[in-house]
């Protein structure tokens, strides 16, 4: 016997292409199928066969380990097939390639099409192309809705519910499409959120902020707090993300040195001491250790970054098996 | 079934099971979610009463194990398996509220080796209904009803739909089966 889904309780996607489109809603379900898979994951066997005879390809176009590794897992363990595709990461590809390699890898049976791409917006076209549903593992700058949902999966499994709790991205949010996609995430869930570093590397976002605050945000969603005083936001933090500071951005003109970054938004236990005391510490990954954060701070016991890693599996196979779903005509795009 | 007949039912249920195990030793129960759930809690509390043990109790949810997965329009919201004890060895009283194809049994005899090898499965049901696709029959049943294919089976419980009742309806539209 099967009851009838309750309206309003079900997947309405057909792609992740970014987390701006999900309601509370949608985030919630995501985070109660996660748990699902959490049990999953703790079984003897952690495997179950909900994605028999589906063919999922992965195609990263851009280097990447933990995100890879992990939709690869979480593809497997739902007992999915997978195929890879490594494409060159020196290659500029023009939209023409990428169209015809989508086209190729949905000639070769492909299912599903998780993807990152150096261009912002390269899945969205991809997503035109191709006939089935298209994961987002990263694109440009502009949004890696997976880490998102992942990141606000680990804040909940600690904290509970993060409305109203002070959640700090710190570092390099202006080529971070970690921090654009958080945005959407913890601003829709309610979360207090500071967005702090060297002016040079906030650019627009203060603007963005101040739209968001004059009443304008997007419907769901709340404002969040840009700025470079980096004490203030850090004060009384619940939540602290340190992002990875990228060496090439210094070529850019765009920080002084390494040096002065570091001392002047690295996170040390100095500073987070100013937080929370159980304040919890994060990092999307790869870290550089004594840049963006001090090493010391990385293997704190509130350190979660290594949960962040094991949660970013169910959290990928909850997306994966709310995807592999159909869906009925006219469904949103998004 | 009146809320009566369902309590004299899990009540000769739990008598049966007792008596088919000869015992209650290394007796599990484990509930299909949604309804065969808060079934076998009440049959581990019946059982409790006449036999002065506490029996585990665990839930599964068998949509991750569904052979028709590819085919349902849109995914079920799945709500939860839990069995926090081992399997190994047991017998594992499987409970469902309604037995109609016998694939979630199917489904759920899958997902139960994955936690283990249980020494055995037996099945109970509150309502069987015919019409099987598999070869599956159960061990104990809390009644009979010869339905016609495409009449639905209601079972509704205090714990899940604030009352205790079975009914018989035509069919309005062309149900899923699982």
């Amino acid at each position: 016997m099967i009851a009838a889904p309750a309206p309003g309780a079900t997947w309405q996607h057909r792609h992740v292409l970014d987390v701006d489109v999900f309601s509370a809603a949608d985030i919630d379900l995501v985070m109660r199928t996660a748990d699902e898979m959490k049990e999953i994951l703790a079984r003897p066997i952690p495997k179950v066969p909900a994605l028999r005879g589906t063919s999922v390809t992965i195609i990263f176009w851009e280097a990447s380990t933990r995100t890879r590794v992990s939709f690869e897992v979480a593809a497997k363990n739902l007992s999915a097939d997978v195929v890879n595709i490594a494409a060159g990461t020196s290659s500029v590809v023009k939209g023409e390639s990428l169209v015809d390699t989508i086209r190729t890898v949905e000639a070769l049976g492909a299912d599903m099409i998780v993807m990152r791409h150096s261009v912002s917006g390269a899945p969205y076209l991809a997503a035109e192309v191709f006939g089935g549903p298209v994961l987002n593992g990263g694109d440009g700058w502009h949004g890696h809705p997976t880490q998102a949902l992942l990141d606000l999966y680990t804040m909940r499994a600690r904290l509970g519910d993060v409305a109203g709790r002070k959640v700090v991205i710190l570092g390099d949010i202006l080529h971070s499409r970690v921090a654009r996609s958080n945005i959407w995430t913890l601003t829709a869930m309610g979360a207090d959120l500071w967005l702090c570093g060297p002016t040079t590397l906030l650019r627009g976002f203060d603007a963005w902020a101040t739209r968001w605050a004059d009443g304008r945000a997007a419907p769901g969603h709340g404002r969040f707090t840009v700025t470079s005083d980096i004490d203030a936001a850090l004060r009384d933090a619940e939540v602290v993300m340190a992002l990875r500071l990228q060496r090439e951005r210094m070529d850019a003109g765009l920080l002084p040195s390494l040096r002065e970054y570091s001392a002047r938004f690295g996170l040390t236990r100095e500073r987070l001491a100013a937080a929370r005391p159980d304040a919890l510490v994060m990092h999307p990954g790869p870290m550089n250790e004594g840049v963006e954060i001090a090493a010391d701070v990385a293997v704190l016991d509130r350190s979660v970054i290594l949960d962040q890693v094991a949660n970013g599996v169910a959290v990928r196979m909850a997306l994966l098996y709310l995807l592999s779903g159909g869906h009925p005509e006219g469904m949103s795009g998004g | 079934m009146s809320a009566d007949d369902i309590r004299r039912a899990v009540l000769r249920l739990s008598h049966e099971i007792v008596e088919r195990h000869g015992g209650t030793e290394g007796m599990v129960l484990v509930g299909i979610q949604r309804r065969g759930v808060p079934l076998a809690q009440r049959l581990a509390a019946a059982i409790g009463e006449h036999e002065g043990v506490k029996l585990p109790v665990g839930a599964l949810d068998i949509t991750f194990y569904r052979d028709d997965l590819s085919l349902i329009a849109q995914h079920p919201v799945v709500k939860g398996t839990a069995i926090p004890f081992d399997l190994n060895d047991r017998t594992v009283v499987l409970v469902d509220d309604v037995l109609f194809t016998g694939r979630t049994i199917r489904a759920a005899m899958d997902a139960l080796v994955d936690f283990g090898r249980p020494r055995a499965i037996r099945l109970a049901v509150l309502v069987d209904r015919g019409h099987r696709e598999l070869p599956i029959r159960a061990d104990h049943v809390g009644k009979n009803v010869p339905t016609a294919r495409e009449e639905l089976v209601r079972v509704h419980l205090a714990e899940t739909d604030g009352e205790d009742a079975v009914r018989l309806e035509p069919a309005t539209v062309p149900a899923a089966r699982p």
